[in-house]
């Protein structure tokens, strides 16, 4: 019977499955941060047990990593014992972790893949929601709980009911600056934040294939914003290529094996979806979010919708919320909204090849004599992980940023979650900061926050912030 | 988690109804990166008379000698016998985390807060309902006997009062189940591990590179 890829992974992990259709599934891969997994550890060893395979863990601490004056160490007591809880658990269960001082550190959901611990075919966790990022590799990845993560570490396994699928198909070729970021904020759009939810979704199609793999990467990061239980996009030779080059990939015959079966990892021709949204990429322009939530999206020459024109009350209430929230006016062009802020970052977008692109733009606009404007009171990039940075570095990028007037930080979450020192402060006066980031969510930061999608950022968008 | 078959135990009378997670452990303790070490803190606004946080030493503290768990009496008590709505409010696993830590196996309540009654069982704490006449008459001799103890018998689902009186209870089997042989969900995962291993040795046949 023709198979989707998810049923191709689902079943390649079955270790029990329970008259009411519970299944017992072998996880192969388990990233771990400081945040979700304190408890877990704790756990574990009040029960006595130990990880199961501790070969299937990579650890790092993300959340709470400093960005500027790491040597000068964590100042936050609460920060501090996190990060230093992971190094002891790392240490006494005999983990790899790359800690704050190792140059491989960063975000879990970019070390993983850039490490090549992400692998096709296998079953990813982690406890973190983003972690559905780690199936553009034609893997099955999802976030996790604590209570899980313990479960993951003494049993190797998961209880997990089987999904719906989704089959998201972009047919033809992106606009110019079109990135994936606006497939999935044009997506969100469309089917809502709970569009998703009871699916595993796979993105396909031609335009999806001309992604490269920090493309898709972004792509099934963002398929949680649409309730998803997980994205993920077929393996083709781009997934091969990017993972031969990485340093677990297998090798000799093992590779030979490998490549083998990863070449199967597609969904057959005649595979059955429980549903289907086919999207032309022509139609899909860039996108910036105006709300505290990411199907609160227009594209970036429109203006800031108006509540009266929402589809229905419950709709328009949220509107108004929203705006009241963000401090913005109904049908304000979006080109005309000033930015306080401007991060360039998170699990997102913050690979290497998202940091060319923003590379690009401050390039452009130190050319044109401009600069990042007075109003703009921090701007800064954050790359993903140490090797991410020192790539940039090595390619001279960050002199672009700083030339245009950026920060240049060291690797970590940062202001995607804040709960490091790069924290947004609430002003109480008008005008609030408004941030350009990768996460659009109430009080995410502490403050309103848009989504500016992209990698390059819109021209005019950019163009306020660089004026 | 440890089996729960058989326990003997001092009794401690807590006459307040509607008693609510942020009570048995206060918010300002939930920063913490522990399940463990809650029990000092247990009731913390109602044990002792200043403002408890996270880190402080617990034992120069103030204690309120009108807290019924402070009074000398009740020192090593491990049932506690409550009033209706017993755990409401959030749904903070941090609260049976507490109760366990101080030393509780056993709650006695006419009707519990339902996310906190299922943390219980996760936690290794027996949550028993009865009817409001006899968590009375409990509450009544605990109240006039100094040494008061229950002791609960879960595989025969009855508690024996001190003079000899058996009361029945009512417990979900699956749950009982799980109390007795001391199994929690990854105790009851660990039952397949014959599975487990025979699926993993097979991977690592198929996927040997997963297994470098
Ligand atoms: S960058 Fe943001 S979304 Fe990604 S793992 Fe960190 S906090 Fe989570």
């Amino acid at each position: 019977m023709a198979r989707t890829l998810y049923d191709k992974l689902w079943d390649a992990h079955v270790v029990h499955t329970e008259p009411d259709g519970a299944a017992l599934l072998y996880i192969d891969r388990h990233l771990v941060h400081e945040v979700t997994s304190p408890q877990a550890f704790e756990g574990l060893k009040l029960a006595g047990r130990a990880p199961w395979r501790t070969a299937s863990i990579l650890a790092t601490p993300d959340h709470n990593i400093p960005t500027a004056d790491r040597d000068k160490g964590i100042v936050d007591p609460v920060s501090r014992t996190q990060v230093e809880t992971l190094d002891a658990n790392c240490a006494e269960f005999g983990l790899t972790e790359f800690g704050m001082a190792d140059p491989r550190q960063g975000i879990v959901h970019v070390i993983g893949p850039e490490q090549g611990f992400t692998l096709p075919g296998t079953t990813l966790v982690c406890g973190d929601s983003h972690t559905s990022t780690h199936g553009a590799f034609g893997a099955l990845a999802f976030g996790i709980g604590t209570s899980e993560v313990e479960h993951v570490l003494a049993t190797q396994c998961l209880w997990q009911k089987k999904s719906k699928t989704m089959l998201v198909k972009v047919e033809g070729q992106l606009g110019k600056g079109v990135t994936a970021k606006d497939i999935a904020l044009d997506v969100i759009g469309r089917i809502g934040t709970a569009g998703g939810t009871g699916y595993a979704v796979e993105f396909g199609g031609s335009a999806i294939r001309a992604l490269p793999m920090e493309g898709r990467m972004t792509l099934c990061n963002m398929a949680i914003e649409a309730g998803a239980r997980a994205g993920m996009v077929a393996v083709d030779e781009k997934t091969l290529a990017y993972v031969k080059a990485t340093p677990r990939a297998p090798k000799g015959e093992n590779w030979d094996k490998a490549e083998a079966w990863w070449r199967t990892l597609v969904s057959d021709a005649g595979a059955a979806f429980d549903a289907i949204l086919e999207i032309q990429a022509e139609d899909i322009r860039p996108q910036v979010t105006w709300g505290t939530s990411p199907e609160m999206v227009v594209s970036v020459g429109d203006k800031v919708p108006d509540p009266n024109n929402a589809p229905n009350a419950v709709k328009k209430s949220d509107w108004e919320r929203a705006l009241h929230y963000m401090g913005l006016a109904a049908n304000t062009p979006i080109a005309e909204i000033p930015v306080d802020k401007v991060f360039i970052g998170s699990c997102t977008n913050s690979r290497i090849e998202d940091l060319r692109e923003a590379a690009k733009v401050a390039r452009w606009a130190t050319g044109a004599g401009r600069k990042v404007a007075g109003n703009v009171k921090l701007a800064m990039v954050v790359p993903g992980s140490g090797l991410v940075k020192a790539q940039a570095e090595a390619e001279g990028l960050h002199k672009d940023f700083l030339a245009a007037g950026f920060e240049w930080r060291d690797p970590g979450c940062s202001m995607c979650l804040a709960m490091n020192a790069d924290r947004l402060e609430r002003a109480s006066a008008v005008p609030r900061p408004r941030t350009a980031t990768s996460k659009a969510a109430r009080g995410r930061v502490g403050v309103p926050t848009w989504s500016a999608r992209p990698w390059p950022p819109p021209r005019r968008f950019m163009d306020i912030s660089l004026m | 988690m440890k089996p729960f078959t058989k326990h003997d135990g001092l009794v401690a009378p807590l006459d307040r109804a509607n008693v609510d997670t942020d009570a048995i452990i206060p918010k300002q303790f939930l920063k913490s990166i522990k399940r463990s070490g809650f029990g000092p803190n247990a009731f913390d606004e109602w044990r002792y008379l200043d403002q408890g946080e996270p880190g402080k030493s617990n034992h120069d503290r103030p204690l309120n000698p009108d807290f019924v768990l402070n009074q000398a009496r009740y020192q090593g008590a491990s049932v506690l016998l409550a009033r209706e709505n017993f755990g409401c409010g959030s749904s903070r696993e941090h609260a049976p985390w507490a109760l366990e830590d101080y030393g509780f196996r056993v709650i006695i309540a006419p009707s519990f807060a339902d996310i906190f009654f299922n943390n219980c069982f996760k936690n290794g704490i027996l949550p028993i309902v009865l009817p409001a006449e006899t968590v009375d008459r409990l509450f009544r001799e605990a109240f006039v006997n100094e040494g008061y103890a229950l002791t609960v018998d879960l595989a025969a689902q009855t508690i024996a009062t001190p003079t000899g009186d058996r009361i029945a209870f009512d417990v979900d089997p699956e749950r009982k189940n799980r109390l007795l042989n001391g199994l929690d969900d990854i105790g009851i995962t660990l039952q397949f591990v014959d599975r487990i291993k025979a699926y993993e040795t097979q991977r690592r046949q198929e996927a040997p590179w997963l297994f470098q």
